[in-house]
């Protein structure tokens, strides 16, 4: 396991075996991406409460989930940096952060076009949407904090720190949001939360699941390589590399 | 189903080609800038190699 | 562990001394929590009605904001001076030493805003069930900003420009803020605030257990 990290930290290892993976991730990522998009938008029968309005669940749901999957990231991939002194996971944390907030601005931005044929105003206080506004507070913060120092390595590091209180502030901050929101206005008509959703309309978001998460991987790993080769310009193997 | 009812999206055209277009320019803005960002480095590391070499 | 008592005593006294000799940046937080809160009834009016359901809610934001603005004193001088890097050198765990010196902020900052604010909301006449309740979730409130804020003191403290920790603060506080205006408005509705309470203080106990070693972890970090 030791070692293992230690290999996957090292960064020509992670150039070499990113570049492959690259590949896969992104032919998977605009499969899925075309065949959720045909599913959600012209397959899939329109809602018996909802209209074609409900269609807006295929680029939402998968842009909430993945905005929440990427802080966890963050968190995480801060811990092993702290534990382990990883330049690979300092990276990965730097390059996520800037598209978490992107999708954490999508999912709010969705939320609200959708909240007006269904709620009739674009923005209730609900719980999700509540907290899901305070998520992007925490990545721009922690932007802001990354940004602020000039030593890449400390910046991750602090970077790290916060975004571990973050992540054991998400559940206080959904829970205070939820307690708040029910004593305010009764609970939200939530009819998205039906449990029977035909497996024509769950198929599609499935896919585009899939296809959000390899799109920020495929995104990533880009992002994740040119800064490597920033890190690494004086070694051998980053001058072999441009040298072709 | 006609091509016409299809951009309709019965009556609801308006919120659900937003949120798509949104959505879209979103990720787009996110592969934009990630491919300059490599484009760039790359140009840079290579002229900074070429004056050393030099 | 005596020893390691000793030692937090020290520090706290220092700490205290320190605040005491240098009273100006307390004093002028503690000045702007009062004229927020004066302000407030000069926009909204003095109806009673209307006192009893906003001000309550609106210490609490001056009570935020004034923190956010003491908060870098917790460790401003120290890190000016140089004496922060004595600290961490030390041989008593670095945690313990901050620990000290949140608990010296608290005194010197939370005890004197708790008592403002029950002086603020008498002479604003509000119901006592409101002020008992503001007493619960200050007592219980303020501790938790002390701690959160050090943490974020530590990691932004030297970097240019101080909008940056209450960014970070803001965020992050307002599960604090949340539970204890609904505990407000419960208790002036005659409800119970017990839930209420008991979050506050997990929150509280989650914050002492984990902030000390956050904010040392920050620190060394910094002097790394």
């Amino acid at each position: 396991m030791y070692k293992w990290i230690h290999q996957f930290g090292s960064p020509k290892y992670f150039y070499d075996i990113s570049l492959h993976l690259s590949k896969w991730v992104t032919i998977v990522c605009i499969v899925c991406f075309i065949g959720g998009l045909y599913g959600g938008l012209v397959l899939a029968p329109a809602d018996y409460q909802q209209g074609d309005s409900f269609r807006i669940i295929y680029v939402h749901v998968p842009a909430a989930w993945m905005s929440l999957f990427i802080y966890v990231i963050l968190a995480t991939s801060g811990a092993i940096s702290l534990i382990w002194h990883i330049k690979i996971t300092d990276i990965i944390a730097r390059v996520s952060a800037p598209i978490g907030a992107s999708f954490t601005f999508l999912a709010l931005s969705t939320g609200a076009i959708w909240g007006k044929p269904m709620w009739g105003t674009y923005w209730v206080w609900d719980a999700r949407l509540t907290s899901e506004l305070i998520l992007l507070f925490l990545y721009l913060g922690y932007i802001a904090l990354q940004s602020a120092f000039d030593d890449k390595r400390i910046a991750a590091r602090a970077g790290a720190i916060l975004a571990l209180i973050g992540i054991i502030n998400i559940p206080i901050i959904h829970y205070s949001v939820e307690w708040w929101s029910t004593l305010h206005q009764g609970p939200t008509i939530t009819k998205l939360d039906k449990p029977s959703i035909h497996l024509t309309m769950l198929i599609p978001l499935i896919l585009m699941v899939i296809a959000f998460k390899t799109f920020y991987i495929a995104i990533a790993l880009i992002k994740t390589r040119s800064e490597i080769l920033k890190y690494e310009c004086n070694s051998s193997w980053v001058k072999k590399i441009l040298g072709n | 189903m006609s091509l016409n009812n299809f951009f309709a999206m019965g009556g609801y055209a308006a919120y659900v080609w937003s949120a798509y277009g949104i959505s879209f320019i979103v990720l787009f803005l996110n592969i934009f800038l990630a491919v300059r960002n490599e484009r760039k480095t790359i140009d840079e590391l290579k002229k900074r190699l070429g004056s050393n070499n030099k | 562990m005596s020893e390691y008592i000793n030692i937090f005593n020290v520090i706290l006294k220092r700490d205290l001394m320190l605040a005491f000799r240098d009273k100006t940046d307390f004093i002028n937080s503690l000045i702007f929590f009062i004229i927020v809160i004066t302000l407030f009834p000069l926009t909204f009016g003095t109806k009673s009605t209307i006192v009893n359901e906003i001000i309550p809610g609106m210490i609490w934001i001056s009570a935020l904001l004034a923190t956010c603005l003491s908060l870098e004193t917790i460790f401003r001088s120290d890190f000016e001076d140089g004496s922060i890097e004595q600290l961490t050198l030390s041989r008593y765990p670095l945690t313990l030493l901050v620990s000290a010196k949140i608990f010296a902020h608290w005194i010197t900052f939370g005890m004197p805003l708790i008592i403002i604010s029950l002086l603020m909301g008498i002479l604003l006449s509000l119901s006592n069930e409101i002020i008992i309740a503001l007493f619960i979730t200050l007592i219980l409130g303020t501790p938790i900003l002390s701690l959160l804020g050090s943490v974020m003191v530590a990691l932004t403290i030297g970097l240019r420009g101080g909008m940056l920790l209450n960014l970070l603060i803001l965020p992050l506080s307002m599960p604090v803020l949340i539970f204890s205006t609904v505990a407000i408005q419960n208790a002036a509705l005659n409800q119970s605030i017990i839930a209420e309470t008991y979050f506050l203080a997990g929150i509280l106990v989650l914050a002492i257990t984990l902030a000390p070693l956050a904010t040392a972890a920050a620190l060394r970090i910094r002097l790394s």
